[in-house]
């Protein structure tokens, strides 16, 4: 995993702990607080908070202003940062500019196609691409260099981390050479694509271990607890990229309405008993997606609360 | 090749509906391969012109034609003699073909009748496909024949994104994922180690983002 940095996420996973990240979506509005409420909400319960980049391409309040304002809350925040939308003169901007704020973690996305947003009109830019956008930012911090050659002094501290989806096309294999490609590229942490298929993710993992990876990568399993029945068909025929097997949808419409949501955090909590027992599972990475009142009842059941205290 | 669709017929007209002498220019190029503005589709736009003309009781003299080719001064020059009798051209060459006839008759109203859609090939007749998008430097050869520019919805030079599934492309089922589409060929081609080195940016000078292009060749010029 190479490169030490100040990160307090980082420093976890070093210590052996398993880590626990969360996210927060900012709002479509200008409306500040709400990330500090909805930090407030998973503070105690994680060691470091992701702010997503205008997911799904839907236009929000944007990562970077939201990172500073719950680093500024004395909390630790990873950047999310999607090439879709910037190219590479204005990504690496944001990425001095979230250093200077002393921002150490950021996680690098291609990110969805504009297509599935509010602004499917518009231009994309993809000047780069996740994996491109880690060896920048690995340049930018080991190297003190811009793409474009510049060197500089104050160079910026990023743990630097990148999604992984075994799930998706063509095959298991493929997905892993992938993540092998991004840990080429300078990724020291990875979160996974929501995982409901247990066997894929479990023969991913083992490909993982097998040839070593899992030591050069931290990989922090995704979840994402279903809140009902009709969540887990959406997310089994709607998105794409994510893998809902049958039993899961038939458990889901098995127990009465009212009893939904608390069978999907059930659910939840079983997968990550079960993951803790995958070799090279580093933590986990919790996307309560508008739930995020959830997350503490989750991390206190799963028996990873209290969060160990980092010596300074 | 290039690919174009016909432009609607009420956009046409809106563009021509008061002009009394108009000529119908297609080109035997690219655009008659598609079927979107060859002397065929010339012809069948004009008898659609004329017929809108007399049905609005408007007396209006509508001709066509179709060049060899009009990016070249050549064929747009064999008008010379006779273009300044219309007052307007509807050209259905691709969008090269339309600038070089207002180009060439800098005095003369040219509008568009296809819209010029990419470079892509018949894939049988009617559908046509996207292929390249002209980067000007090109990398076939390190994906297997597969341009992920033109082909990845992302133009993502390290994929596949995680939104592939099922051999499509998370933008839409009847998208073929470019990445699927590389990574079954290196597997053929027994090149799949190309998957596990990162490759690094893309200078894009040579596309679109380093301003209009230019080639010169010292080579060919005398
Ligand atoms: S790499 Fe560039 S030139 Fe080659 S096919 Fe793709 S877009 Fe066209
Ligand atoms: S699904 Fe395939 S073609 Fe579509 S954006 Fe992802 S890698 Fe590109």
């Amino acid at each position: 995993m190479s490169a030490e940095t100040p990160s307090r996420l980082q420093k976890m996973i070093n210590a052996g702990h398993l880590a626990v990240t969360s996210e927060v979506g900012p709002p479509r509005s200008a409306d500040g607080v709400v990330i500090e409420h909805k930090a407030n909400l998973i503070k105690d319960y994680v060691d470091a908070i992701n702010v997503t980049d205008n997911q799904t391409s839907v236009c929000r309040l944007c990562s970077l202003a939201a990172c500073i304002r719950i680093k500024q809350m004395g909390l630790e925040p990873v950047l999310q940062m999607v090439t879709r939308d910037r190219n590479r003169i204005a990504m690496q901007s944001d990425i001095l500019g979230a250093a200077s704020f002393g921002i150490n973690n950021i996680l690098c996305l291609t990110g969805d196609h504009q297509h599935f947003g509010d602004h499917s009109s518009c231009a994309n830019v993809f000047d780069l691409d996740s994996t491109q956008l880690a060896m920048t930012v690995r340049m930018m911090r080991d190297e003190g260099k811009l793409l474009g050659g510049y060197e500089f002094e104050v160079r910026p501290q990023m743990f630097i981390g990148a999604a992984a989806n075994p799930f998706a096309g063509p095959n298991v294999a493929i997905r892993v050479a992938r993540l092998a490609k991004k840990v080429a590229a300078g990724v020291q942490f990875v979160q996974t694509q929501c995982i409901y298929n247990m066997d894929t993710f479990k023969t991913f993992m083992k490909m993982m271990v097998d040839r070593g990876l899992h030591e050069k990568v931290a990989i922090l399993a995704g979840i994402t607890p279903m809140k009902n029945v009709g969540m887990a068909k959406y997310m089994k025929n709607r998105v794409p990229g994510i893998d809902v097997p049958d039993a899961i949808v038939q458990r889901m419409g098995g127990v009465p309405k009212e009893k939904q949501a608390e069978e999907g955090i059930n659910l939840a909590i079983e997968q990550m008993e079960e993951l803790k027992g995958v070799e090279g599972v580093r933590g986990f990475h919790i996307m309560a997606i508008e739930w995020e009142e959830k997350v503490p009842e989750i991390v206190q059941r799963i028996g990873l609360y209290p969060r160990p205290q980092l010596a300074a | 090749m290039i690919k174009a669709i016909p432009k609607p017929m009420e956009e046409i007209i809106n563009y021509v509906q008061d002009c009394t002498k108009l000529l119908i220019a297609g080109c035997d190029g690219c655009v008659t391969v598609c079927e979107a503005g060859g002397l065929k589709e010339a012809k069948v736009l004009a008898s659609a012109l004329r017929l809108y003309f007399t049905q609005g009781g408007k007396q209006a003299q509508v001709d066509e034609t179709s060049l060899t080719r009009q990016c070249e001064k050549e064929y747009l020059a064999q008008l010379s003699d006779r273009i300044d009798q219309y007052d307007a051209v509807v050209s259905l060459a691709c969008g090269v073909g339309i600038q070089h006839m207002a180009e060439i008759y800098d005095k003369k109203v040219v509008y568009p009748g296809v819209d010029t859609c990419f470079l892509g090939v018949n894939e049988e007749r009617g559908l046509y496909s996207e292929r390249c998008q002209a980067c000007g430097r090109c990398i076939l050869a390190e994906t297997g024949g597969v341009c992920p520019i033109a082909r990845c919805s992302k133009r993502m030079l390290n994929g596949p994104c995680g939104g592939s599934e099922g051999g499509k492309c998370e933008v839409s089922k009847d998208i073929p994922c470019g990445w699927e589409l590389i990574y079954e060929r290196l597997k053929t081609l027994g090149q799949l180690d190309r998957f596990e080195n990162p490759v690094v940016p893309k200078d894009w000078t040579t596309s679109r983002d380093g301003g209009p292009r230019k080639i010169v060749r010292e080579d060919l010029r005398i």
